[in-house]
């Protein structure tokens, strides 16, 4: 349950909230769900802090994603949909048009879920997070960011401010493939993120591939991307790779499905990378 | 207990100000306070749709908005779209199509479908159900309420039955 609300327009005025043990809070999506039956708290809306919002191309080829976008913000942006494909895609693929609307990048990183939706596109990107506090602001590998299942490496005091990717070039293959339950308002069962640059001979120059809902965190895979280096994307090659990705997911067996079956979804999202799919 | 804030906006056209804990569910302060009973409680978790509104334009979850989040924005109710006496032409295109059994989820379903023909004045059957994804119906099923989506869009762009 809420306390006070405090609506904080510039960071200024946002530290001293935290400082005081106000939660920041997001699009709210996750912590009003979480915040349900518990002690009552103070929360500082990120809301009104403009420059947390802000989508723009940097002068460095950077891509900067204000962590106060929302998912369907996000999605409807021409930077987005035209240079980080994959992201836009895992974005549409993410709760419902109202979570979208409601729900932030920064929000989904900061709940850390394994099945976090836009998390596989931003571990396939190489993702930097911008951390906030008082004190200054650090970039943090994503990877480093998100520890485990709703843990982070925020301090006290620290919010994410923003997200920073380089796009990939141009012509690369970006994929992202999600098998939930059913196709909305659904938790990953499992979800591959897939950035892959080729040469004019359409061999593999460089591959990310993430995988979501397969361990305690987003993962990549190195070995499946290395099977993939210097290799046409063949039906052969992907059943290499994708053996690769089923030998280094950490599953478990919950409600939505077993670890076996994640397993074998797993590699079998690879698959769909055949050309001329 | 709560410090209560003194909260502006705009409710179905209408400037509202009231005196309220911020940090309440919109959903409750829209029932409680202003008897709008058509937002409704389904899951309370933001996975139904239920309690969905307008916020700006945008389809919002009313259960997870709290009240100082509403301050100086627009809000609609399924009551702002049309009345008994004067429906609104999605509200006429449900009726009509025999979209609504119960009607519980019937609020959230005609706000989701004035998101979407406000965006997308004459979707196909795809499009309605991607902007009804957010919104679940445990009795008539989707058909009919696809069927009235598009009714309506055809009734808004005025082409006859």
């Amino acid at each position: 349950m809420i306390r006070r609300v405090f609506r904080p327009t510039d960071l200024a005025r946002l530290w001293p909230l935290l400082a005081d043990g106000a939660l920041a809070m997001a699009g709210g999506t996750d912590l009003l769900v979480r915040r349900r039956g518990q002690a009552a708290v103070d929360v500082a809306l990120l809301e009104g802090i403009g420059e947390l919002a802000e989508i723009a191309a940097m002068r460095t080829g950077l891509v900067r994603l204000g962590a106060m976008a929302s998912h369907s913000a996000l999605a409807a942006s021409r930077l987005v949909t035209a240079r980080l494909p994959v992201l836009a895609r895992a974005l549409l693929a993410l709760g419902s048009p109202q979570i979208r609307a409601m729900g932030t990048l920064g929000g989904n990183i900061a709940t850390a879920s394994p099945a976090g939706d836009s998390l596989p596109p931003l571990y396939a990107l190489d993702a930097l997070v911008e951390l906030a506090s008082r004190h200054g602001r650090r970039r943090v590998p994503l990877a480093e960011v998100i520890l485990g299942p709703s843990r982070t490496a925020l301090s006290p005091g620290e919010i994410i401010a923003a997200v920073l990717v380089r796009p990939p070039v141009s012509g690369s293959l970006q994929h992202f493939e999600k098998v939930g339950r059913r196709s909305a308002l659904a938790i990953a069962v499992a979800s591959l993120a897939a950035v892959i640059e080729t040469d004019a001979a359409g061999r593999v120059a460089s591959a990310r591939l993430a995988v979501g809902s397969l361990g305690p965190t987003v993962l990549r895979c190195p070995a499946a991307e290395a099977a993939l280096a210097g290799q046409r994307l063949t039906p052969d090659v992907l059943q290499q790779a994708a053996g690769h990705i089923r030998a280094a997911v950490s599953p478990i067996d919950d409600i939505r499905a077993t670890a076996a079956y994640r397993r074998q979804v797993a590699g079998n999202l690879l698959l769909r990378l055949a050309a001329g799919e | 207990m709560s410090e209560r804030m003194e909260l502006s906006f705009t409710l179905n056209g209408a400037p509202v100000c009231l005196t309220t804990e911020p940090g309440r569910r919109a959903l409750d302060l829209l029932r409680e306070e202003f008897g709008l009973t058509a937002a409704k409680e389904g899951c309370g978790l933001g996975e139904c749709g239920a309690c969905s509104v307008l916020v700006d334009g945008e389809l919002k979850l009313s259960c997870l908005l709290l009240a100082a989040q509403l301050a100086g924005r627009s809000v609609v109710t399924a009551e702002g779209l049309g009345t008994p006496d004067a429906p609104h032409p999605i509200q006429s295109a449900f009726a009509d199509c025999g979209a609504v059994q119960c009607g519980y989820c019937t609020p959230g379903m005609t706000l989701a479908t004035s998101a979407l023909l406000a965006q997308n004045p004459d979707p196909d059957r795809d499009a309605a159900r991607v902007a009804l994804s957010g919104n679940l119906c445990r009795c008539t099923g989707y058909v009919k309420i696809v069927d009235a989506v598009l009714a309506a869009g055809a009734a808004l762009r005025g082409e006859k039955p």
